[in-house]
This record gives structure tokens, sequence and C-alpha cells, in this order.
């Protein structure tokens, strides 16, 4: 295994503030101390690398993978896609993302989940997919519909995916959401509002894409999700008072 | 004016919010049609050369709450040091698992075999660490800690040897409870607040 060099550090200004009053369960799930930064190491610096073998035919069409019958879920059809790339641009090809989400109605497949909207029985919610040579990834899904939850008296979460990213290293582990764009509920969002900075919550909103919508099939919305980078140079010196 | 820098910045993070299990141990969340099974059910496969060990524990919230919803993965090397995939590595060492906090009682349990010790790149011997990340609700950003062993010499690590307190470097601590058992549990804040890392 070559030496890619050492993780980018996290620019943690750039993510949400792990404690915020407005969304309460962060309130005693949030370390209070800070964190012990170092360089990173191979710890960090490998992770797990899962193959093709792993991946079934319908793994990435949510629209089908819990169907008994061939019978499609039911909802908006749609086209979620996008790159898997680093900070530097470069690609990150085969790495496994994973994304979960609610149903057409709001519903989600869990037995905490008690939310009047029924359950669609031709729907599960959970789909993977490795991203090819050029780290482009695609699932067929359902734009899943907003949904309330017991945070303050009526707050309601916009229409979102959950996604889980590898990437190569332990250390880019990433896990977040994909919003999509126009819905009047983002802004009203506890849980979007934990991002401080503006510019990378609007980078969580998937634009339409209407050029690889497929006609009379589905639309397509687009999501670009940028990893860690690992600083490639010459001088790697020894630090000192260490 | 300057030269614009074409760097980009990372995703922002979000919480895996309550339904994690859902898009990452589906067949444990209730969804077992949908997948053969459950992505790292298993750190390590019969006959993986060293120690075998198991080690259980809780993920505690402010309150002092055991939180049943907690998702826990773990990445390590096997017992000569090697990560899978590096030449030389036990074939029979995945060294990734995916595991949860039991849904009545809390508990969270990781078999795996005891990992050896590992260079940082500038050629210092780490102390025998297992790596753990926690994603649940209410972590907007999901954390990173590690897991050393109490009955190991520890003394020569480079990241313990950066806590400046040295009463929460026990926090990393796993604690020897019978042969081949112990327990971590990871407190998320509280005098006991867990040393979470930013590597
Ligand atoms: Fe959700």
């Amino acid at each position: 295994m070559s030496d890619l060099g050492p993780l980018v550090p996290r620019r943690r200004d750039m993510h949400p503030v792990p404690f915020d009053p407005d969304y309460k369960t962060s309130v005693t799930r949030s370390p209070r101390w800070p964190l012990l930064s170092m360089e990173s190491t191979p710890s960090e610096e490998t992770g797990p690398r899962f193959g093709h073998s792993l991946i079934g035919p319908l793994d990435n069409n949510l629209i089908l993978n819990w169907s008994k019958d061939g019978t499609p879920a039911i909802g908006e059809r749609i086209l979620m896609h996008g790159r898997v790339m680093d900070e530097f641009g470069r690609p990150v090809p085969h790495t496994l993302v994973e994304i979960w989400q609610a149903n057409a109605g709001g519903r989600y497949r869990h037995v905490k989940d008690t939310y009047f909207a029924p359950l669609d029985p031709n729907f599960g919610g959970c789909g993977r997919a490795l991203t090819d040579e050029q780290g482009r990834y695609q699932f067929l899904t359902i734009r899943p519909g907003a949904y309330p939850w017991p945070n303050r008296a009526n707050d309601w979460r916009p229409m979102h995916i959950h996604i889980s990213v590898f990437g190569h290293s332990f250390g880019q582990r990433l896990i977040t959401q994909m919003y999509f764009e126009g819905d009047p509920l983002i802004d009203r969002c506890p849980i979007a509002a934990t991002i401080k900075e503006r510019s990378q919550l609007d980078r969580l909103v998937a634009p339409l894409d209407m050029a690889m919508s497929r006609p009379l099939d589905f639309l397509a919305y687009k999501f670009d999700i940028v990893l860690r980078g690992r600083r490639q140079t010459m001088f790697e010196n020894k630090l000192e008072g260490m | 004016m300057v030269q614009s820098l074409d760097t980009l910045v990372e995703t922002a993070s979000q919480t895996g919010g309550p339904y994690v299990h859902i898009g990452c141990i589906p067949t444990f969340a209730g969804l077992g049609a949908v997948y053969p099974e459950d992505l790292g059910l298993r750190a390590i496969e019969d006959g993986a050369k060293g120690e075998i060990i198991t080690i259980t524990g809780e993920v505690i919230d402010g309150t002092g709450w055991a939180f049943r919803d907690a998702l826990l993965e773990s990445w390590q090397a096997d017992a000569s040091g090697k990560f899978a995939g590096q030449e030389g590595a036990d074939p029979l060492v995945n060294g990734f698992a995916r595991f949860a906090a039991d849904k009545e009682t809390g508990l969270w349990t990781l078999r795996t075999v005891k990992p050896g010790k590992v260079k940082t790149r500038d050629g210092r011997l780490q102390a025998p660490h297992i790596s753990l990340w926690i994603a649940a609700r209410g972590i907007n950003i999901s954390l990173h800690t590690r897991i050393y062993f109490e009955d190991e010499d520890n003394s020569e690590d480079p990241l313990l040897n950066r806590i400046e307190q040295r009463n929460r470097v026990p926090t990393l601590m796993a604690k020897k409870t019978g042969a081949g058992e112990y327990r971590f549990d990871i407190h998320l804040q509280g005098a006991s607040e867990t040393v979470f890392l930013d590597i």
C-alpha cells in the first residue's frame, strides 16, 4: 500500500456545531471538552474496502429493492446521482455509499417511527452503491416526504435522504443528508441549522437536474460529495518536540 | 488580488438521526430481506492469529443514560500491526466491524483480535489500539476515539502522551474484566468524558 500522505485536517468551522440548544438531543450528546488533535496515523489513513461482489443488482434501486412482486414503490420517481471526490477534486472510486430515507408519506420502516403516514408495502428505504472509476454513483428512488419530529413544539424535517460514505480511509468517514432544491422547510429545520456556515448548508441542497432526468420516467437531483483529502508533498519532516 | 485556490471544502456532516440503523445495519433494524447480511458483522473470521478478545460497553449521554440508538464502527490492525489490504496482513482479520447498542440494555459488544503495534508516519510505535467511530441522533458530526488496553505498555504512545490532563487518559483504556474480556464505556459528557479525537 503506497503512502498517500496525511489527511488534511478537518475544518470544524465548516461542519455543524456539536452543541445546539435548538436541536435538543445534541445538548446531552455533544462533548464539552476540546477534541484532542494530532496528525493522522495509519490507523486513520487506512480503512475498509468493499468489493463489487458485495453489491446486489437492485441495491441502488429503492423503487424495487423491497418489492415482493415487482410493484414499484409509491411516490415521485427520482434519480439521485453525483460524484464523490476529495478536497483536491480527485475522484474517490470504488467507495461505498449507503442511503436511507422515509417513504413518500414521510414514514420510515422502523419500529420507533409511529407517524400517521402509512408504510408502503413495497418500500424499504435503504440502498447502497459503489462509486465507479470517476467517483460517480446513482440511486433510483422516490422523493421522501417531509415529516414532523419531537423537538420544539412544531418541528418538521425537510425532505431529505441520509447518506453515509466511507472513502478510502477511516478518517474520511462521513454521514450527511441531502436536501431538495426549493423546499421551504430547510430554513426552518434545527438540524440543518446546526451548520452555521451558510455556503456549507447550501451545498447539501441538491439542484433539480433536468439533463439527467428521463422523459416520462423520473426527475434527477445531483448531489456531489467532497471527502477529506490527503496532503502529498516532498517535504515531510518529523515534528519538533514529538 | 491573489490567485484563487482550487481546493474544495469537505461536505458538511449531519447527524445520522434516529434511523441510522436502516441505512447501515438494515437487518438489525428489521429490514432483513434487503441485503444477504449486514455489513461489518465480524471484525475477524475463525482462525485469526492472536489473542481473541471481547469488548463490551455502553455509550452514555450527559445525564448518565446509556442510550440505545448508538451505531459504532471499529477499525484496527491485525495481531502483527498490519491493516487489511497491506502486504502480509492476516487474511482472516477484516479489521472493520459495525455494531450497535442493544435495543433493551444499551450494551454493545465487539469480538475481535487484540491488535499489534502500528507505527506513526515518523516511525514511532503506537500502543495497541482500536479506532472507534460513533454515530447517533444528536451527534452532528460523528465522534472518533480509540480503545487502548490497560494491560499493555502504553507509556510511549504518542497520542496518549499528548493528553495534558493525565486524569483523562483512563477514559481511553479498556478495563480487563476477565480472561480475554474487557469493558470500555464511552461518556459523551461529565467528569469522565471520553477523550475524542480530531485526527
Ligand atoms: Fe431522517
